[in-house]
């Protein structure tokens, strides 16, 4: 077939898709080729996206739940347990990665919350401009340089000790912009006629705000905090640069090591005895575990959210 | 529901409804309570970019004085020996190493996550739509910790034998040369690169699928109507359609990859210091966040932290202008929309 056939054919072909009416209708056969070829790269490429999904939670699954169905792994610490003996268990990791994410979501939700209201209802301008600019690098900031920053303030220039708190500030740096996001996100569906109604009312602007704005976007702010204590508990680099693991409980966020699930499996993964093996994939699990709830939740949330889109 | 990449597109549109909303000050009335709360956000605001200003500035103060003390060209020397009264370090090697390992993900994770974003978008059947863009979305919640040693211990055995094969069929070429003998490992910038594709795929993904969703209507109608298979249809008007925001997409993943820490701490094996330059990717090697990370334990002085404070400096520098440019990119196609 020769070019011009085949445009002709392209030109003529397309009139009837069924390819009924011969000689006035027929898709050429390269293009049908084409077309199918395509419909299989896109399965293809969507079946081996999910390959490495599957693959993971497949190991950290069957390598790890035997440790974390025993109840003593969500009760006792790795105190005086050497990587030789068996036993002991991830309770310490476990409250020290839940009470700094606690710590960083009382830090960074305010600000989160606030700049998001300030993007949408407040900002104009290029102090805004400015301001949603920051929030896009803040996002695409990676964690190893937030922890450096963190470093320099805290360590080097105020002379303070590598602590919990520490990795707190290194965290809210890396949650404020996914709160920030979410929350615009949702601010900007709320309708402008609850923002108008309540103005009528003779209602200021901030109690329009806090008591109709808010509320209304309440779920979508609630997923966005979901989302952030997802992506921040499962932050190492923080840890590595900041807080150092240890194998007892630890409260004190202000003094002393405290250990965290990510550190728990980065001091137990550079050792060949089993019992240790077992640790890393317990904790491994146990990290998903917290991580994927948190996601579903959040999920969860979004799907039953008063504003619709 | 907000994206992964926390870049949305609806990010770019003021209001959704299209009609404006009351405009800020003129809606205040000037009460105490709304001067309290406007500044509160405003000062939310001003935190946000002073947080950003402060890691440049604060990088910069530790940087310099480690940096006007160094022996070597901090941006083409290879030797890293900051002990001593007689630093010399350059970041020659972390650069080659971290842009090669981002390269190499590049070139899995963007066409795949296109193809990806087209399947949610255009080819998967209405009920798997939802579900499958979740799934990939999961591949993002997935801790970096969990892909370095699930890539480290069970991965990583697998990929030697397409590591000699592609260094037997093409070792001619410097970049697959096997003159380390690197193949027989996972240690390798070759399969970090994969690993890293992994990670930033639903990032790709996730805001691809966003501006394809966005296609109008009626081009994709007008060129069905025109004859086009489904496939011409998505080439002629979905595709270029949606160019700027894969670029966007792009960038932002390339930002991950290149600042992307204790995956590559993992599997990525370092060399030793006296080891020969080589091209290979078959290689070890640290990148950037890497080498920082090893290091960790060794900040004692000002002058050691300072020297992989620069380099964090350098790392900082080179996801902001990626990120930069990813935005931009995708302000400039609000504009073209609107």
């Amino acid at each position: 077939m020769t070019a011009a056939d085949a445009t002709s054919e392209s030109n003529r072909g397309s009139l009837s898709r069924s390819g009924r009416d011969s000689g006035f209708s027929h898709k050429s056969r390269s293009r049908e080729v084409r077309n199918q070829l395509a419909r299989v790269v896109m399965w293809a490429a969507f079946l081996l996206a999910l390959l490495p999904l599957a693959w993971i939670l497949w190991t950290v699954i069957t390598r790890g739940i035997g440790l974390v169905l025993e109840p003593t792994w969500w009760t006792n610490s790795q105190r005086d347990i050497t990587s030789r003996m068996v036993g002991g268990g991830a309770a310490h990791a476990i409250r020290g990665t839940l009470l700094m994410a606690l710590v960083t979501a009382l830090m960074a939700v305010p600000v989160g919350v606030m700049t998001a209201i300030y993007l949408v209802e407040y900002g104009r301008g290029r102090l805004a401009k400015a301001v949603s600019f920051m929030v896009d690098i803040l996002t695409g900031i990676p964690s190893i340089v937030a922890a450096l920053f963190i470093y320099a303030a805290w360590v080097t220039t105020f002379g303070f000790q590598r602590v919990g708190f520490a990795v707190c500030l290194a965290l809210v740096m890396l949650m404020i912009p996914v709160i920030v996001r979410s929350t615009e996100e949702m601010l900007k569906l709320v309708p402008n006629e609850l923002r108008e109604a309540s103005y009528a009312l003779g209602v200021p602007k901030w109690k329009t705000i806090a008591r109709v704005v808010l509320p209304t976007a309440f779920s979508g702010i609630i997923t966005g905090i979901l989302l952030g204590l997802a992506r921040i508990m499962g932050e190492t680099a923080p840890l590595l640069i900041l807080g150092p693991y240890t194998a007892n409980l630890a409260t004190n966020l202000f003094g002393g090591f405290m250990a965290t699930l990510p550190t728990m499996i980065n001091t137990n993964r550079v050792e060949s005895l089993q019992p240790a093996i077992d640790r890393t994939w317990a904790s491994a699990l146990t990290l998903i575990l917290v991580i994927l709830l948190l996601n579903l939740a959040g999920r969860l949330v979004a799907r039953t959210s008063k504003v619709q889109s | 529901m907000p994206s992964i990449t926390g870049a949305s597109v609806v990010d770019h549109v003021r209001d959704p409804q299209g009609d404006g909303t009351p405009q800020g000050d003129r809606a205040s009335t000037g009460r105490l309570g709304d001067r309290l709360f406007g500044g509160t956000a405003k000062g939310a605001g001003v935190l946000v970019i002073a947080l950003v200003t402060l890691t440049a500035v604060f990088l910069l103060s530790q940087a310099l004085p480690a940096l006007s003390k160094d022996g070597a060209n901090f941006l083409t020397s290879t030797e890293w020996d900051v002990s001593g009264s007689h630093p010399r370090f350059g970041i020659a090697n972390l650069l080659w190493v971290t842009v090669a390992s981002s390269v190499i993900a590049m070139i899995i994770a963007v066409p795949v996550g296109v193809c990806v974003a087209l399947f949610v978008t255009e080819y998967s059947p209405p009920w798997l739509s939802a579900p499958a863009a979740g799934l990939i979305d999961l591949l993002a919640a997935v801790p970096s910790i969990i892909y370095g040693i699930w890539g480290a211990f069970v991965f990583g055995p697998h990929i030697t034998g397409l590591q000699s094969l592609i260094s037997k069929l093409f070792g001619w070429l410097p970049f697959f040369d096997n003159d380390t003998g690197g193949v027989s490992s996972s240690g390798t910038i070759f399969f970090i690169g994969i690993v890293l594709s992994i990670m930033v795929l639903p990032i790709v993904t996730a805001l691809s699928r966003e501006v394809f969703a966005q296609t109008p209507v009626t081009h994709k109608e007008g060129a069905l109507a025109l004859g086009a298979t489904k496939w011409e249809m998505i080439r002629t008007s979905v595709l270029p359609f949606g160019k700027p925001g894969v670029i966007s997409a792009s960038m932002l993943g390339l930002g991950r990859a290149l600042g992307e820490t204790v995956a590559v701490l993992i599997i990525l094996s370092s060399l030793a210091s006296d080891t020969k330059w080589s091209w290979s990717v078959f290689n070890g090697g640290e990148t950037f966040a890497s080498k920082i990370a090893n290091n960790a334990a060794e900040f004692d002085s000002p002058q050691k932290s300072g020297a992989f404070i620069a380099a964090g400096l350098v790392l900082f520098i080179l996801t902001f202008v990626v990120n930069a440019i990813a935005r931009v990119v995708i302000e400039r196609r609000k504009a073209f929309v609107e």
